[in-house]
């Protein structure tokens, strides 16, 4: 029975980031159990992340930033309506206009209509190459007007015009910062910050012109550059204007609603207009006049409103305006009271100009709480800092410790010391509470059955801290491991009962000291005789490290049965044989020598998902009678069975395709020969696309090469699988060397520093700093690392040999091939076969269906 | 608990040793499969130089494989890993030490002469 009362209607004006959030929590608060949602948007696309629009050049497409991928809410209540504005409001009538001619309804309206950017009305401020910087549509103009570019300047030094100056520098142009303001960021930084950020920021081959106003933009129809005060010129062909953003308030105003007096509409504690059915949010909104230009306070807007609306008394009583993000490759964070404004505060500062830092503490007259602070430079002890703002805690001792460099006497500022209110991510208004709770509790988890949250990337699927801007990672990371220390569980990362090094650490040590055996790494390092963890993962490292055969030396008995046969093992225990085919590409001979194979020994034949052909049902006493008519036919292993490389997948590429730009196919078979049977902590695999349609879903692989036109994008940490993840882009428009060079020195570095069965997103999650950090190792070479993991790469090359001819080439190993060794010429007969769809299936004994062992397979 | 199998009772003294390969073509921390009246057995040669045999059929799959386990130690046991899905069972007596419902038949063994041998099936021991 449906209900004759129509269901009340929210209908909410703006589908940007804070739009979304209100949506997003209406959903989930129930809210959509007793209303109907219309979301209204003016932008073409479902609301995306704003805040990393600068990453959108590195993105395939706009869909990365999205925050709705699926482009619609999961739940029926909800009606998203998009590229539409909403023209005015019917107070009265409780009616919105849309600019499709459309009257909507309302018994709750909500306004999330956003900021726009501030131009100055300076003349030429409207010619052709005059661009703001908020939408993805003004970062694709402003991409189409640097193309014929040379030069680009931005009017703003704040916080957003650095980062429209990072795009630009992307983009590949000689870029310049105006500020009227005598320092960069004059909102969040003081005048010593704000010098030491201008060095970092010159050294990266901006220009900065602080304390200079701008006269006009000069051109004829299209802009050729900037004049400004006092007579200095600029020559630019693309000028970004980012000076602050004004509260899109028209709406509001020209219904009669309340604004503030420098922007805004005026909303109460609860976000409630000065018209009882209409409230605001987000940058459109004035709370007790101020506007806040953040998406936190954004996000708490749209939580009270939401609250309001179930009847509760949620209030937004002003916010944190605390900064910390990475501008062009530098920390910067501004938290608290930054400027000392609070009477009797005191400043303590520790600069260093030849190592660019600058930290400032703000204390209060007695010295013991912290007011707030300024980070340039090295922003680490932020996820500490900022917290102790917040929650008042009496300071330490030595407080100067905290923003010592650890080598001059400073300590590691510890989560422990956080107070349990602590709020550890601002943006999602997370708590040290909350997360400590998720960790120690079980409770719903995302398919709604119990868990508990085990690490970092469980406890931002279910706090969303860390989600948004991600500062405080490191934090989440320090309190997840100091919670298991404390219950005596520590995260272990000891590889198993034999060594309570991980395999990092074993990595290092075993390079360290030269070994070549387990029995000496067991010795020295272990106890026991190890066991089917540890001898696999240093059969592993010693392979990185010394790549002789995995069968010599009395290193057969510490492989895992793939790799002790070099073929994989199936259910009945027959194996499967996979010769590398590089690239995919493969001669028609070549495929009949394959069929040929399968045909005379009886193998079940199939097409992998990495372009090359799986033989099943070898016995293993036929493993070396089948290489051998592969590898006759100039065929080698292609090492489906190791944790190493498996294929480096390509598309036709400009050969053939009309739209390539690149030759995939070569570049993927030079990858794939380069980095074949590299032993790696996980399997390993490659793509390579010749052009932006990314046919080769080189993105899905642990490193994507994707063409353009003026080389490779390097793409890293994607893999297929449960835990699907999208390759994130490494560097752009890379020339083959460079490529390859970025490529020895990033697979070198996994191999070195990640855990056994570590994929490279996980890997990359993991390290300190993220993808910025592994650019920095491996483009910036800031380790100082890049030359000797080539010569890794490069060791790694030039002592290849295929694994299957060396066996073929020894009786010693020959004469682990065998069915039984007292009876070499009788077939095991466990081992049999059915027939299924005209080819051989295991049968017999074998039944896995009810029996499949916890523990996933290695 | 039960009472035991027909096949688990004491094998007659008479049963004849089965010669399954030179003691050094047995590499130290590895086994072999071999064939003792019919049926797969996988010998194994530990670090001590102890020779021990399991029924090669893993329990959990049926397949004919454990002689391809790698071998380990778990405190003072002794154990091969499935290679399948990684069950240990313990050298000595093909208890598994993950699953008490799970074990192998374990097998008499012996070296003569440097010639390593597999006599009969040996009871359940009771546990």
């Amino acid at each position: 029975m449906t209900s004759t009362t129509p269901r009340p209607r929210l209908v909410v004006v703006g589908h940007g980031m804070v739009g979304h959030r209100l949506v997003q929590a209406a959903v989930e608060r129930g809210l959509t159990a007793t209303h109907d949602v219309v979301v209204v948007g003016q932008e073409p696309r479902p609301a995306y992340d704003r805040v990393a629009l600068t990453s959108y050049f590195a993105a395939s497409g706009p869909e990365e930033l999205s925050l709705l991928p699926s482009g619609s809410y999961d739940d029926p209540a909800v009606e998203l309506v998009l590229g539409t504005e909403v023209t005015a409001i019917d107070r009265a009538a409780r009616t919105v206009v849309l600019s499709d001619g459309r009257v909507l309804a309302y018994d709750q309206l909500v306004l999330a209509t956003g900021a726009a950017p501030f131009v100055p009305p300076v003349p030429g401020h409207d010619l052709d190459g005059c661009f703001v910087y908020r939408t993805i549509e003004d970062l694709d103009a402003i991409r189409a007007a640097a193309g014929p570019a040379t030069a680009g300047v931005v009017v703003g030094g704040g916080l957003l015009g650095l980062e429209a100056a990072n795009a630009l520098v992307q983009l590949g142009l000689e870029t310049h910062v105006v500020e009227m303001a005598p320092r960069l960021m004059p909102v969040q930084l003081d005048e010593a910050a704000g010098a030491t950020l201008v060095r970092h920021v010159e050294g990266l081959g901006v220009q900065v012109h602080t304390g200079v106003a701008t006269e006009s933009v000069s051109g004829t129809g299209r802009v050729d550059g900037l004049a400004l005060a006092g007579g200095a010129r600029i020559d630019a062909q693309v000028v970004v204007f980012s000076a602050g953003v004004r509260p899109r308030d028209a709406l509001a105003r020209a219904a009669g609603l309340e604004v503030a007096e420098r922007g805004g509409v005026l909303v109460d504690e609860q976000c409630r207009t000065s018209d009882g059915r209409i409230w605001a949010v987000g940058e459109c909104a004035a709370p007790g006049g101020r506007m806040y230009g953040l998406v936190a306070p954004g996000y708490d807007m749209a939580e009270v409103v939401v609250d309001a609306l179930l009847g509760g008394a949620g209030r937004f009583v002003g916010a944190d305006m605390s900064t910390k993000l990475k501008l062009l490759g530098v920390d910067v964070a501004s938290f608290g009271d930054a400027f000392a404004t609070t009477e009797g505060a005191l400043e303590l500062v520790f600069s260093d100009a030849v190592a660019g830092l600058y930290k400032k503490l703000v204390v209060s007259d007695d010295g013991r709480r912290l007011l707030g602070g300024i980070l340039v430079g090295d922003a680490s002890a932020y996820g500490v800092l900022r917290p102790m703002v917040a929650s008042g805690i009496d300071l330490p001792e030595n407080p100067e410790e905290l923003i010592l460099p650890a080598s001059r006497g400073g300590a590691a500022t510890g989560v422990a010391s956080l107070p349990p209110e602590a709020q550890v991510c601002s943006c999602n208004n997370v708590t040290k509470a909350t997360l400590l709770d998720r960790l120690g509790e079980a409770h719903p988890g995302p398919d709604g059955a119990e868990h508990h949250c085990e690490d970092v990337a469980a406890l931002k699927a279910c706090t969303g801290a860390g989600s948004t801007c991600g500062s405080c990672v490191g934090t989440v990371k320090a309190l997840v491991e100091d919670h298991f220390a404390a219950q005596g569980r520590e995260v272990s990362r000891a590889l198993c009962e034999h060594f309570a090094l991980s395999r990092a650490e074993l990595f290092d040590v075993v390079a360290i000291h030269g070994y070549r055996s387990f029995d000496e790494v067991v010795a020295a390092h272990g106890t026991g005789r190890g066991c089917d963890v540890c001898k696999p993962t240093v059969a592993s490292v010693l392979a990185s490290l010394v790549n002789e055969h995995v069968l010599g030396d009395q290193r057969a008995v510490l492989q895992d049965t793939n790799d002790a046969f070099l073929a994989n093992i199936q259910r009945n225990g027959s194996y499967s044989v996979v010769p590398r085919i590089p690239g995919g590409e493969i001669t028609p001979d070549k495929l009949i020598v394959i069929g040929e194979v399968a045909r005379d020994h009886g193998l079940y034949t199939k097409i992998t998902g990495g372009q090359r052909i799986d033989l099943f049902g070898a016995r293993v006493e036929e493993l070396p009678v089948i290489w051998r008519r592969l590898v006759d036919a100039g065929f080698e292993s292609g090492h489906a069975y190791g944790k190493s490389l498996r294929t480096v997948k390509s598309c036709v590429g400009s050969t053939w395709c009309r739209f390539g730009v690149q030759d995939s196919v070569q570049m993927a078979i030079d990858l794939e020969l380069r980095y074949r049977g590299l032993r790696s902590p996980h399997k390993l695999k490659g793509g390579v696309s010749g052009c932006a349609r990314e046919c080769a879903e080189a993105r899905s692989k642990d490193f994507g090469v994707i063409a353009t036109e003026k080389g490779w994008n390097l793409y890293v940490g994607g893999n297929g699988g449960a835990t699907p993840a999208h390759a994130r882009l490494l560097a752009g428009d890379l020339d083959d060397e460079t490529l390859v060079r970025y490529l020895d020195r990033y697979l070198m570095y996994y191999v070195r520093t990640a855990d056994r069965l570590q994929r490279t997103a996980p890997w990359l999650d993991s390290l300190e700093g993220g993808l910025d950090r592994l650019r920095e190792v491996v483009v910036d070479d800031v380790l100082g690392l890049g030359s000797e993991l080539e010569a890794a790469m490069a060791r790694h090359v030039a002592t290849y040999v295929d694994e299957w001819s060396a066996v073929l080439d020894d009786p010693d190993k020959l004469a682990r091939f065998v069915s039984f060794v007292n009876a070499p010429e009788t077939p095991d007969p466990a081992v049999s076969f059915g027939t299924a769809r005209d080819q051989i299936v295991p049968a017999g004994p074998v039944d896995l269906g009810a029996t499949i062992a916890v523990g996933a397979p290695a | 608990m039960s009472a035991t199998a027909p096949d688990q009772v004491r094998v007659p003294d008479d049963v004849t040793w089965v010669p399954v390969c030179p003691l050094d073509a047995l590499a130290r921390e590895a086994g072999v499969p071999a064939l003792v009246r019919g049926e797969a057995v996988a010998v194994f040669r530990t670090h001590d130089d102890q020779v021990h045999a399991l029924s090669n059929i893993d329990p959990v799959t049926g397949a004919s494989v454990l002689s391809r386990g790698i071998i380990g130690t778990r405190g003072d046991e002794v154990f091969v890993a499935s290679p399948l899905h990684k069950e240990h069972y313990a050298l000595r007596d093909g208890r598994c030490l993950d699953d008490p419902t799970l074990r192998v038949a374990a097998y008499d063994t012996r070296v003569v002469g440097g010639e390593v041998q597999v006599g009969g099936r040996r009871p359940e021991c009771p546990q």
